[in-house]
């Protein structure tokens, strides 16, 4: 298929069809409204629903409706809004609901801006609402990474009865891109002989739950949840390296700012410092493996993000001191230039030579 | 013998956690025989609130799932945009709809969503342990009420039928009682209507059931029908409250 130009956010709207969304439930926020509005056009096309809920509280709940009753369905959101959504995210994983979810995010805290931002890391790794549970989360770099990861998220979702959430910032929902959009990855995931269709005199009822009150049933569930994360530990880590060999310093990345980053790399070089880049593409499951051959000639390890660091907990469980670990970020709404990240890698790199 | 009663076969055999003269059971039953009577045990879909009957989906013999209190309305919504050819229904308290869940029983109502609300007024949280809800009546003690509801300090008992049936899209709303046999034939009949009309697909219907619950409001079960019906009824007036237009 040949090229189109396309925004992020509408990319990641056709892309959610491409990957076989049929239903989408969300409310309105900046930076990512190309997202609903795309389904709303869209979706009515091809025999879904596209629907606008009261709230994102609302919007996450149709959602766990939509996927109990066994349909592929998305909800899209930013910063704040994902907040809301925390308890029913929880509710989903806690129930082994498939779905995706996208967060275009913005700089916080509160109502914050509306400009990108990064510090959506804790609320999309550590799970935002309470409890034991992991969603997958996906950071892409670009809008052509952007609709692979989307497409190929619904089938993810299915095949690990999970939340799949794909973390861009508002920078990749906002710029335009050449991108193809491509058949999604075919997974064998099981049919959803749980969900909810009416027995149809077919088979006894179908339950969907959430609640266990004793705590060793409830423990049983949680063991079986934390053997399927292990599982998607174990199998769906990305990540890209690059340019690590020889580097004095390795900076760590994703979205945006390892783009950011890769530009820094050449400047640094012309500069004759040679530096590398970890891009994780999964931030959870997190790349901890891409740590494990630091090259002998790295002096720092440095986490560059859009937020007062919130990744850089992930780097240093990653290099687990053997190297410093250092940091360099923007918030509110500004994204580092290549000059402020240069100008910190030299201070770093003069201090540790002094 | 001649069988003069039996149990509906859309309840489970499953013994019921429910205290001693609370009006779940009844509630639960008369939803499982309005199902039956119209057929659609099979094609019928679930939602149980956060609240006492959470646990519902273990006594309903039919598809259901749990939802996070307050929202049912929202994932009956997202069952029935998925299964518009199903039944689907949501059932669930005063806490969980008059108070967290007010915002998606009125929007649920708003975009005529074509499901049905079974709606449990028992005037306080119950599984909480007895708590104040937005439905306690004035001067009734609660646990965060300890000298009874005080209307200046938290309000008027909220009256969710007749706010929901100013609602274009909410097409039948039925305040009924389970405190006598004949109310409770009443709210029967008004269960199976509510189900008649979302089958032809008219919109939203909405049934009030008020109810008991003795543990909490400390009363034997006998004393708590009569406060029912002494307390509850004179402020939460039975009857229909809007019909579809044919119907009237
Ligand atoms: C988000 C959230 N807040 C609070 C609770 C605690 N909680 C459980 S049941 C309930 C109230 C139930 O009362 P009601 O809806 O009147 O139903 P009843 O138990 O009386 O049948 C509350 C507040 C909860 N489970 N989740």
């Amino acid at each position: 298929m040949a090229k189109v130009l396309m925004k992020g956010n509408e990319a990641f709207a056709a892309a959610a069809i491409k990957g076989g969304c049929k239903y989408f439930f969300g409310y309105p926020i900046t930076p990512q409204n190309e997202i609903p509005e795309y389904m709303s056009r869209e979706l009515p096309k091809i025999g879904g629903c596209f629907l606008q809920a009261e709230s994102e509280i609302a919007a996450i709940n149709m959602v766990y409706g939509a996927s109990c009753a066994g349909a592929r369905v998305m909800t899209s959101s930013s910063s704040p809004g994902i907040a809301l959504k925390q308890e029913g995210i929880s509710f989903l994983a806690s129930a082994e609901l498939p779905c995706v979810l996208i967060n275009v995010s913005r700089a916080g805290p509160g109502i914050g801006g509306i400009q990108p931002g990064q510090a959506d890391y804790y609320q999309s790794t550590r799970g935002g609402g309470n409890g034991d549970y992991q969603v997958l989360v996906y950071a892409p770099a670009s809008v052509q990474e952007a609709v692979e990861l989307t497409a190929n998220a619904f089938e993810i979702a299915d095949y690990y009865r999970n939340p799949v959430m794909i973390l861009g910032d508002g920078m990749i929902g906002q710029m335009m891109e050449p991108v193809e959009l491509k058949e999604p990855i075919i997974r064998d995931a099981s049919p959803k002989t749980w969900a909810l269709t009416g027995t149809g005199g077919q088979r006894t009822h179908n339950t969907i739950k959430s609640l266990a009150l004793e705590p060793d049933d409830l423990e049983e569930i949680n063991l079986k949840l934390k053997a399927k994360y292990d599982v998607i530990q174990e199998k769906e880590v990305q990540y890209e390296a690059y340019n690590l060999d020889g580097a004095e310093i390795i900076l760590v990345a994703y979205g945006t700012v390892s783009r950011i980053a890769k530009a820094v790399i050449d400047d640094l070089a012309a500069l004759n410092i040679k530096a590398g880049l970890i891009r994780p593409i999964t931030l959870w499951p997190f790349p901890y493996k891409a740590f494990n051959d630091l090259p002998a000639t790295t002096k720092s390890v440095m986490s560059v993000e859009m937020s007062f660091g919130q990744m850089i907990d992930d780097v240093k469980i990653a290099v687990n001191g053997r190297v410093p670990v250092d940091f360099y970020g923007r918030t509110g709404g500004n994204v580092p230039s290549p000059e402020e990240i240069v100008c910190k890698v030299k201070e770093i790199l003069g201090g540790a030579e002094s | 013998m001649t069988v003069v009663f039996k149990k509906s076969v859309g309840l489970t055999d499953t013994e019921q956690h429910y205290c001693p003269g609370c009006t779940h059971g009844i509630t639960h039953r008369l939803v499982a025989e309005a199902l039956e009577e119209l057929n659609v045990l099979d094609e019928t879909i679930g939602v149980s609130p956060v609240g006492c009957s959470i646990l519902a989906h273990k006594y309903f013999a039919i598809d259901m799932c749990e939802a996070a209190h307050g929202r049912a309305p929202a994932v009956a919504t997202g069952l029935k945009r998925v299964h518009p050819d199903k039944v689907v229904f949501t059932y669930q308290g005063d806490g969980d709809l008059a108070s967290i869940g007010t915002a998606e029983i009125i929007h649920a109502a708003h975009r005529g969503e074509n499901f049905t609300t079974i709606f449990i007024n028992n005037a306080i949280y119950g599984m909480t342990g007895g708590q104040m809800a937005p439905t306690t009546l004035v001067g009734q003690i609660a646990t965060t009420a300890p000298k009874g509801r005080d209307p200046k300090h938290c309000g008027f008992p909220l009256k969710v039928s007749e706010m929901l049936a100013t609602i274009e899209g909410a097409v039948y709303v039925e305040r009924v009682s389970v405190d006598t046999p004949a109310n409770i034939r009443k709210a029967k009949k008004a269960v199976k209507k509510a189900f008649e009309i979302q089958l032809s697909g008219e919109g939203f219907s909405f049934v009030e059931i008020l109810s008991t619950c003795p543990t909490n409001w400390g009363m034997n079960p006998k004393d708590s029908m009569e406060w029912l019906k002494e307390n509850m009824i004179p402020y939460y007036p039975l009857g229909n409250l809007k019909k579809p237009q044919e119907a009237r």
